[in-house]
Protein backbone atom coordinates (compact mmCIF):
# COMPACT_ATOMS: atom_id res chain seq x y z
CA UNK A 1 0.00 0.00 0.00
CA UNK A 2 1.63 3.17 -1.15
CA UNK A 3 1.34 6.19 1.08
CA UNK A 4 0.75 9.40 -0.81
CA UNK A 5 3.38 11.97 -0.09
CA UNK A 6 0.81 14.65 0.55
CA UNK A 7 -2.80 14.63 1.52
CA UNK A 8 -5.39 13.98 -1.20
CA UNK A 9 -9.06 14.61 -0.51
CA UNK A 10 -10.01 11.02 -1.21
CA UNK A 11 -7.11 8.73 -0.42
CA UNK A 12 -6.58 5.94 -2.87
CA UNK A 13 -7.60 2.45 -1.90
CA UNK A 14 -4.78 0.03 -2.58
CA UNK A 15 -2.85 0.63 -5.74
CA UNK A 16 -5.79 1.87 -7.73
CA UNK A 17 -5.39 5.44 -8.78
CA UNK A 18 -8.10 7.99 -8.32
CA UNK A 19 -8.71 8.06 -12.07
CA UNK A 20 -9.20 4.31 -12.25
CA UNK A 21 -11.46 4.41 -9.24
CA UNK A 22 -13.53 7.17 -10.80
CA UNK A 23 -13.75 5.06 -13.97
CA UNK A 24 -15.01 2.09 -11.95
CA UNK A 25 -17.51 4.33 -10.13
CA UNK A 26 -19.08 5.26 -13.47
CA UNK A 27 -19.66 1.58 -14.01
CA UNK A 28 -21.42 1.27 -10.67
CA UNK A 29 -18.52 -0.21 -8.72
CA UNK A 30 -17.57 1.60 -5.51
CA UNK A 31 -14.16 0.86 -4.08
CA UNK A 32 -13.22 2.18 -0.71
CA UNK A 33 -11.03 1.36 2.25
CA UNK A 34 -11.70 0.98 5.93
CA UNK A 35 -9.41 3.93 6.48
CA UNK A 36 -11.40 6.11 4.14
CA UNK A 37 -14.73 5.09 5.62
CA UNK A 38 -13.40 5.58 9.13
CA UNK A 39 -12.15 9.06 8.37
CA UNK A 40 -15.24 9.97 6.40
CA UNK A 41 -17.51 8.95 9.24
CA UNK A 42 -15.51 10.65 11.95
CA UNK A 43 -14.96 13.87 10.04
CA UNK A 44 -18.67 14.33 9.48
CA UNK A 45 -19.79 13.80 13.05
CA UNK A 46 -17.53 16.04 15.11
CA UNK A 47 -19.22 16.83 18.38
CA UNK A 48 -17.83 20.04 19.90
CA UNK A 49 -17.69 20.65 23.59
CA UNK A 50 -20.27 23.24 24.53
CA UNK A 51 -18.38 25.94 26.33
CA UNK A 52 -17.32 29.48 25.56
CA UNK A 53 -14.82 31.77 27.18
CA UNK A 54 -15.41 35.22 25.70
CA UNK A 55 -16.76 37.08 22.69
CA UNK A 56 -15.52 34.44 20.22
CA UNK A 57 -18.13 32.17 21.77
CA UNK A 58 -20.81 34.53 20.44
CA UNK A 59 -19.49 33.93 16.93
CA UNK A 60 -19.42 30.21 17.66
CA UNK A 61 -23.06 30.39 18.73
CA UNK A 62 -23.84 32.33 15.55
CA UNK A 63 -22.16 29.57 13.53
CA UNK A 64 -24.64 27.13 15.05
CA UNK A 65 -27.67 29.18 14.06
CA UNK A 66 -29.67 28.68 10.88
CA UNK A 67 -27.94 31.50 9.03
CA UNK A 68 -24.52 29.83 9.06
CA UNK A 69 -25.66 26.36 10.09
CA UNK A 70 -22.69 24.36 11.35
CA UNK A 71 -25.02 21.33 11.01
CA UNK A 72 -24.14 21.28 7.31
CA UNK A 73 -20.80 19.85 8.42
CA UNK A 74 -22.15 17.50 11.02
CA UNK A 75 -20.81 19.43 13.96
CA UNK A 76 -24.01 20.84 15.38
CA UNK A 77 -24.24 18.56 18.41
CA UNK A 78 -22.63 20.67 21.09
CA UNK A 79 -22.16 18.36 24.05
CA UNK A 80 -22.46 19.64 27.59
CA UNK A 81 -20.11 16.94 28.87
CA UNK A 82 -16.46 16.50 27.91
CA UNK A 83 -17.00 12.72 28.00
CA UNK A 84 -19.17 12.99 24.90
CA UNK A 85 -17.19 15.55 22.94
CA UNK A 86 -14.65 15.14 20.13
CA UNK A 87 -13.64 18.74 19.63
CA UNK A 88 -12.68 21.51 22.00
CA UNK A 89 -13.21 24.95 20.49
CA UNK A 90 -11.26 27.31 22.73
CA UNK A 91 -13.32 30.36 21.93
CA UNK A 92 -12.03 33.38 23.74
CA UNK A 93 -9.51 34.72 26.20
CA UNK A 94 -8.08 32.07 28.46
CA UNK A 95 -7.34 33.66 31.80
CA UNK A 96 -4.72 32.09 33.98
CA UNK A 97 -7.43 31.41 36.50
CA UNK A 98 -9.42 29.49 33.88
CA UNK A 99 -6.51 27.65 32.23
CA UNK A 100 -6.37 24.71 34.69
CA UNK A 101 -10.06 24.08 34.17
CA UNK A 102 -9.63 24.12 30.37
CA UNK A 103 -6.76 21.63 30.61
CA UNK A 104 -8.82 19.47 32.94
CA UNK A 105 -11.73 19.46 30.47
CA UNK A 106 -9.31 18.48 27.73
CA UNK A 107 -8.03 15.60 29.84
CA UNK A 108 -11.59 14.44 30.44
CA UNK A 109 -12.37 14.24 26.74
CA UNK A 110 -11.94 10.73 25.28
CA UNK A 111 -9.72 10.06 22.28
CA UNK A 112 -9.84 10.81 19.44
CA UNK A 113 -10.06 14.48 20.30
CA UNK A 114 -9.12 17.67 18.54
CA UNK A 115 -8.62 21.27 19.55
CA UNK A 116 -9.38 24.47 17.66
CA UNK A 117 -7.87 27.70 18.99
CA UNK A 118 -10.46 30.24 17.88
CA UNK A 119 -9.44 33.86 17.76
CA UNK A 120 -6.41 35.92 18.64
CA UNK A 121 -6.78 35.43 22.39
CA UNK A 122 -6.80 31.65 22.33
CA UNK A 123 -3.84 31.70 19.94
CA UNK A 124 -1.58 34.20 21.69
CA UNK A 125 -3.46 36.22 24.27
CA UNK A 126 -4.50 38.64 21.55
CA UNK A 127 -5.16 42.24 22.49
CA UNK A 128 -5.04 41.31 26.17
CA UNK A 129 -1.70 39.53 26.14
CA UNK A 130 -0.07 42.11 28.38
CA UNK A 131 -2.70 41.49 31.02
CA UNK A 132 -1.43 40.01 34.23
CA UNK A 133 -4.08 37.28 34.19
CA UNK A 134 -4.10 36.33 30.49
CA UNK A 135 -2.59 33.10 29.22
CA UNK A 136 -0.55 33.82 26.10
CA UNK A 137 -2.01 31.03 24.01
CA UNK A 138 -3.75 27.82 24.97
CA UNK A 139 -1.09 25.88 23.04
CA UNK A 140 1.14 26.35 26.05
CA UNK A 141 -0.86 23.63 27.78
CA UNK A 142 -2.82 21.56 25.26
CA UNK A 143 -2.03 20.58 21.64
CA UNK A 144 -3.88 22.70 19.10
CA UNK A 145 -4.84 21.25 15.71
CA UNK A 146 -6.33 24.29 13.98
CA UNK A 147 -5.66 27.98 14.60
CA UNK A 148 -8.36 30.38 13.44
CA UNK A 149 -7.13 33.98 13.40
CA UNK A 150 -9.51 36.87 13.89
CA UNK A 151 -10.77 39.10 16.63
CA UNK A 152 -13.25 37.54 16.69
CA UNK A 153 -13.28 35.31 13.61
CA UNK A 154 -16.49 35.43 11.63
CA UNK A 155 -18.68 32.32 11.67
CA UNK A 156 -17.50 31.58 8.13
CA UNK A 157 -13.94 31.48 9.46
CA UNK A 158 -14.97 28.98 12.09
CA UNK A 159 -16.66 26.88 9.42
CA UNK A 160 -13.51 27.09 7.32
CA UNK A 161 -11.46 25.97 10.29
CA UNK A 162 -13.89 23.12 10.79
CA UNK A 163 -13.55 21.96 7.20
CA UNK A 164 -9.77 22.19 7.56
CA UNK A 165 -10.06 19.95 10.59
CA UNK A 166 -12.25 17.57 8.59
CA UNK A 167 -9.55 17.37 5.93
CA UNK A 168 -7.01 16.69 8.65
CA UNK A 169 -9.14 13.89 10.09
CA UNK A 170 -9.73 12.32 6.67
CA UNK A 171 -5.99 12.30 6.03
CA UNK A 172 -5.21 10.42 9.22
CA UNK A 173 -3.94 6.86 8.88
CA UNK A 174 -5.23 4.04 11.01
CA UNK A 175 -1.99 2.08 11.04
CA UNK A 176 1.66 2.44 10.37
CA UNK A 177 4.14 5.03 11.53
CA UNK A 178 1.90 7.86 10.34
CA UNK A 179 -1.09 6.60 12.29
CA UNK A 180 -3.33 9.11 13.99
CA UNK A 181 -2.23 10.34 17.39
CA UNK A 182 -4.99 8.55 19.25
CA UNK A 183 -3.92 5.23 17.71
CA UNK A 184 -0.33 5.52 18.85
CA UNK A 185 -0.01 3.79 22.21
CA UNK A 186 2.72 6.06 23.52
CA UNK A 187 1.20 9.36 22.46
CA UNK A 188 0.15 11.61 25.29
CA UNK A 189 -3.56 11.90 25.86
CA UNK A 190 -3.60 13.68 29.20
CA UNK A 191 -1.60 16.77 29.94
CA UNK A 192 -0.51 18.06 33.33
CA UNK A 193 -2.89 20.57 34.85
CA UNK A 194 -1.00 23.67 36.00
CA UNK A 195 -1.19 24.69 39.63
CA UNK A 196 -2.06 28.11 40.96
CA UNK A 197 1.24 29.57 42.11
CA UNK A 198 2.01 32.59 44.22
CA UNK A 199 2.77 34.78 41.20
CA UNK A 200 1.90 32.76 38.10
CA UNK A 201 0.73 29.37 36.97
CA UNK A 202 3.11 26.56 37.88
CA UNK A 203 4.50 25.65 35.45
CA UNK A 204 3.76 28.68 33.23
CA UNK A 205 3.70 26.37 30.20
CA UNK A 206 4.03 22.68 29.45
CA UNK A 207 7.71 22.26 28.50
CA UNK A 208 6.99 19.00 26.66
CA UNK A 209 4.44 20.75 24.49
CA UNK A 210 5.44 24.35 24.11
CA UNK A 211 8.78 25.78 23.19
CA UNK A 212 9.04 29.27 21.84
CA UNK A 213 9.83 29.12 18.12
CA UNK A 214 13.16 30.50 17.03
CA UNK A 215 12.53 33.75 15.28
CA UNK A 216 14.16 34.25 11.88
CA UNK A 217 15.87 37.47 12.84
CA UNK A 218 19.31 38.60 11.87
CA UNK A 219 21.82 39.07 14.61
CA UNK B 1 -28.48 68.68 47.01
CA UNK B 2 -26.07 70.15 49.50
CA UNK B 3 -22.61 71.03 48.32
CA UNK B 4 -19.71 68.92 49.58
CA UNK B 5 -18.70 71.82 51.80
CA UNK B 6 -22.13 71.87 53.43
CA UNK B 7 -22.08 68.12 53.90
CA UNK B 8 -18.63 68.35 55.44
CA UNK B 9 -19.76 71.05 57.85
CA UNK B 10 -22.80 69.07 58.87
CA UNK B 11 -20.69 65.95 59.38
CA UNK B 12 -18.22 67.88 61.53
CA UNK B 13 -21.08 69.25 63.61
CA UNK B 14 -22.63 65.81 63.98
CA UNK B 15 -19.33 63.98 64.63
CA UNK B 16 -17.06 66.45 66.43
CA UNK B 17 -14.29 63.88 66.89
CA UNK B 18 -14.20 62.90 63.25
CA UNK B 19 -11.81 64.23 60.67
CA UNK B 20 -13.54 65.15 57.43
CA UNK B 21 -11.59 66.87 54.71
CA UNK B 22 -12.65 68.16 51.34
CA UNK B 23 -10.56 66.80 48.47
CA UNK B 24 -11.03 69.07 45.51
CA UNK B 25 -11.08 67.86 41.95
CA UNK B 26 -9.35 70.37 39.68
CA UNK B 27 -10.93 69.01 36.51
CA UNK B 28 -13.89 70.51 34.73
CA UNK B 29 -16.19 67.94 36.32
CA UNK B 30 -15.21 69.38 39.72
CA UNK B 31 -16.46 66.33 41.55
CA UNK B 32 -15.07 67.12 44.97
CA UNK B 33 -14.95 64.36 47.49
CA UNK B 34 -14.90 63.95 51.24
CA UNK B 35 -11.93 62.28 52.86
CA UNK B 36 -13.06 60.46 55.99
CA UNK B 37 -10.91 59.08 58.73
CA UNK B 38 -11.14 55.35 59.11
CA UNK B 39 -12.23 55.40 62.74
CA UNK B 40 -15.51 57.20 62.04
CA UNK B 41 -16.12 56.04 58.50
CA UNK B 42 -18.76 53.45 59.39
CA UNK B 43 -20.77 55.90 61.52
CA UNK B 44 -20.52 58.62 58.91
CA UNK B 45 -21.58 56.22 56.20
CA UNK B 46 -24.65 55.23 58.19
CA UNK B 47 -25.41 58.89 58.70
CA UNK B 48 -25.10 59.63 54.98
CA UNK B 49 -27.40 56.73 54.19
CA UNK B 50 -30.08 57.57 56.77
CA UNK B 51 -30.00 61.35 56.95
CA UNK B 52 -33.38 62.58 55.65
CA UNK B 53 -31.81 65.37 53.62
CA UNK B 54 -29.29 63.08 51.92
CA UNK B 55 -30.62 59.51 51.96
CA UNK B 56 -27.68 58.20 49.95
CA UNK B 57 -29.16 54.74 49.65
CA UNK B 58 -27.28 53.61 46.53
CA UNK B 59 -23.57 52.86 46.43
CA UNK B 60 -22.96 52.99 42.71
CA UNK B 61 -19.25 52.33 42.54
CA UNK B 62 -16.33 51.47 44.75
CA UNK B 63 -12.83 51.64 43.40
CA UNK B 64 -9.29 51.63 44.64
CA UNK B 65 -6.48 54.06 43.91
CA UNK B 66 -2.81 53.46 44.49
CA UNK B 67 -0.73 56.48 45.44
CA UNK B 68 2.88 55.35 45.66
CA UNK B 69 5.38 57.49 47.46
CA UNK B 70 6.61 60.37 45.36
CA UNK B 71 10.34 60.37 44.91
CA UNK B 72 10.85 63.85 43.48
CA UNK B 73 9.74 67.27 44.61
CA UNK B 74 6.26 68.10 43.35
CA UNK B 75 6.28 71.87 43.15
CA UNK B 76 8.42 73.20 40.33
CA UNK B 77 9.60 76.79 40.45
CA UNK B 78 7.14 79.01 38.68
CA UNK B 79 8.23 80.80 35.57
CA UNK B 80 6.67 83.60 33.65
CA UNK B 81 5.50 81.36 30.80
CA UNK B 82 2.92 78.84 32.02
CA UNK B 83 3.99 75.29 31.26
CA UNK B 84 1.83 72.25 30.81
CA UNK B 85 2.72 71.13 34.31
CA UNK B 86 1.44 74.37 35.72
CA UNK B 87 -1.75 74.26 33.80
CA UNK B 88 -2.77 71.04 35.48
CA UNK B 89 -1.90 72.59 38.82
CA UNK B 90 -5.21 73.03 40.66
CA UNK B 91 -4.34 76.51 41.82
CA UNK B 92 -3.80 77.67 38.26
CA UNK B 93 -7.23 76.56 37.09
CA UNK B 94 -10.09 79.03 37.17
CA UNK B 95 -13.17 78.06 39.09
CA UNK B 96 -11.48 75.89 41.66
CA UNK B 97 -12.20 76.54 45.32
CA UNK B 98 -10.04 78.87 47.30
CA UNK B 99 -6.62 77.68 48.52
CA UNK B 100 -6.34 75.41 51.49
CA UNK B 101 -5.64 78.15 53.98
CA UNK B 102 -8.86 79.99 53.21
CA UNK B 103 -11.19 77.04 53.67
CA UNK B 104 -9.67 75.62 56.80
CA UNK B 105 -9.85 71.86 56.43
CA UNK B 106 -10.00 71.90 52.65
CA UNK B 107 -7.31 69.72 51.14
CA UNK B 108 -5.88 69.86 47.72
CA UNK B 109 -5.57 66.90 45.39
CA UNK B 110 -3.07 64.15 46.06
CA UNK B 111 -0.80 65.80 43.52
CA UNK B 112 0.48 68.02 46.28
CA UNK B 113 1.22 65.46 48.97
CA UNK B 114 3.81 62.76 49.11
CA UNK B 115 1.52 59.78 48.57
CA UNK B 116 2.40 56.38 49.99
CA UNK B 117 -1.12 55.22 50.73
CA UNK B 118 -4.02 53.37 49.13
CA UNK B 119 -7.45 54.83 48.69
CA UNK B 120 -10.92 53.38 48.49
CA UNK B 121 -13.38 55.70 46.74
CA UNK B 122 -17.14 55.30 47.10
CA UNK B 123 -19.64 56.98 44.78
CA UNK B 124 -22.99 57.40 46.50
CA UNK B 125 -26.33 58.35 45.02
CA UNK B 126 -29.83 58.69 46.37
CA UNK B 127 -32.50 56.73 44.58
CA UNK B 128 -35.17 58.15 46.88
CA UNK B 129 -34.27 61.81 46.41
CA UNK B 130 -32.76 61.49 42.91
CA UNK B 131 -29.48 63.20 43.60
CA UNK B 132 -25.82 62.46 43.71
CA UNK B 133 -23.09 61.64 43.54
CA UNK B 134 -21.50 62.20 46.89
CA UNK B 135 -17.97 60.84 46.79
CA UNK B 136 -16.22 59.68 49.92
CA UNK B 137 -12.65 58.48 50.21
CA UNK B 138 -10.84 56.38 52.77
CA UNK B 139 -7.07 56.26 53.01
CA UNK B 140 -4.82 53.63 54.46
CA UNK B 141 -1.87 54.47 56.67
CA UNK B 142 0.66 53.22 54.16
CA UNK B 143 0.97 50.65 51.39
CA UNK B 144 2.53 47.76 53.28
CA UNK B 145 1.38 46.94 56.80
CA UNK B 146 -1.26 49.53 57.68
CA UNK B 147 -3.71 48.72 54.91
CA UNK B 148 -6.85 48.01 56.91
CA UNK B 149 -9.96 50.10 56.32
CA UNK B 150 -13.45 49.62 57.70
CA UNK B 151 -15.73 47.79 55.31
CA UNK B 152 -18.83 49.68 54.25
CA UNK B 153 -20.55 46.52 52.99
CA UNK B 154 -22.68 46.40 56.16
CA UNK B 155 -23.95 49.86 55.17
CA UNK B 156 -24.31 49.35 51.40
CA UNK B 157 -24.64 45.74 50.34
CA UNK B 158 -23.60 46.73 46.81
CA UNK B 159 -20.05 47.28 48.02
CA UNK B 160 -19.57 43.54 48.63
CA UNK B 161 -17.94 42.41 45.39
CA UNK B 162 -16.27 45.73 44.73
CA UNK B 163 -14.52 45.72 48.08
CA UNK B 164 -13.45 42.16 47.35
CA UNK B 165 -12.06 43.34 44.03
CA UNK B 166 -10.12 46.14 45.75
CA UNK B 167 -8.82 43.64 48.29
CA UNK B 168 -7.73 41.44 45.42
CA UNK B 169 -6.15 44.02 43.14
CA UNK B 170 -4.92 46.68 45.58
CA UNK B 171 -4.48 44.80 48.82
CA UNK B 172 -6.71 46.91 51.06
CA UNK B 173 -8.07 44.75 53.89
CA UNK B 174 -11.65 45.67 54.70
CA UNK B 175 -12.33 44.98 58.35
CA UNK B 176 -15.88 43.80 58.93
CA UNK B 177 -16.44 42.55 55.39
CA UNK B 178 -18.65 39.45 55.55
CA UNK B 179 -16.75 37.46 52.91
CA UNK B 180 -13.37 38.94 52.17
CA UNK B 181 -11.80 36.67 49.56
CA UNK B 182 -10.03 37.37 46.31
CA UNK B 183 -12.50 37.98 43.51
CA UNK B 184 -10.60 37.85 40.21
CA UNK B 185 -7.30 36.15 40.98
CA UNK B 186 -6.93 32.76 42.58
CA UNK B 187 -6.67 32.37 46.33
CA UNK B 188 -3.02 31.30 46.24
CA UNK B 189 -2.02 34.48 44.41
CA UNK B 190 0.06 36.81 46.56
CA UNK B 191 0.45 39.99 44.50
CA UNK B 192 -1.85 42.92 43.94
CA UNK B 193 -1.80 43.54 40.18
CA UNK B 194 -3.32 47.02 40.09
CA UNK B 195 -0.62 48.50 42.28
CA UNK B 196 1.74 50.72 40.39
CA UNK B 197 4.82 48.76 41.38
CA UNK B 198 3.42 45.37 40.38
CA UNK B 199 5.63 43.42 37.99
CA UNK B 200 3.78 40.85 35.90
CA UNK B 201 5.36 37.46 35.18
CA UNK B 202 7.69 37.66 32.21
CA UNK B 203 6.26 35.21 29.68
CA UNK B 204 7.01 37.15 26.54
CA UNK B 205 9.30 34.51 25.05
CA UNK B 206 7.24 34.17 21.86
CA UNK B 207 6.69 37.58 20.31
CA UNK B 208 6.64 37.50 16.51
CA UNK B 209 5.98 41.22 16.07
CA UNK B 210 7.01 42.96 19.27
CA UNK B 211 6.49 46.68 19.61
CA UNK B 212 6.09 49.18 22.39
CA UNK B 213 6.19 47.73 25.87
CA UNK B 214 6.10 44.18 24.51
CA UNK B 215 9.27 44.96 22.58
CA UNK B 216 11.00 45.94 25.79
CA UNK B 217 9.79 42.82 27.55
CA UNK B 218 10.78 40.55 24.65
CA UNK B 219 14.34 41.90 24.51
CA UNK B 220 15.27 39.86 27.54
CA UNK B 221 14.34 36.68 25.73
CA UNK B 222 16.07 37.55 22.48
CA UNK B 223 19.65 38.58 23.01
CA UNK B 224 20.07 39.84 19.47
CA UNK B 225 18.20 43.02 20.07
CA UNK B 226 19.57 44.73 16.96
CA UNK B 227 17.67 42.34 14.78
CA UNK B 228 14.35 42.87 16.52
CA UNK B 229 13.48 45.79 14.32
CA UNK B 230 13.87 43.91 11.09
Amino acid sequence: MSEPAHHTPFPSAGNISDAEREDLRRHGILISSLEELYGWGRSNSIWPLQFGLACCAIEMIAAATARFDIARFGAEIFRPSPRQADLMIVSGTVTKKMAPQVVRLWNQMPEPKYCIAMGACAISGGPFKQGYNVLKGIDRFIPVDIYIPGCPPRPEALLHGLTQLQDKIRAERISGPQAARHLQPDAASEFPVPDFGAHDLQPPSNPNLFTAPVLPRKA
Amino acid sequence: METPEQIRDRLLARFPAAKVELVTNPGTAAEHSLLLDAAHARDIALFLRDDPALRLDYCSNVTGVDWPEKKTAVSAPKTAVPTLVERVDPNALPGTPAPASALGSTRSTPANDSGNYLEAVYHLYSMALKHGPVIIRLRTGNRTDRVTLPSLTPVWRAADFQEREIFDLYGIVFAGHPDLRRLLMWDEFQDHPMRRDYVAPDDFEWEPTPHGDVHERAKGHYPTTEGLKG
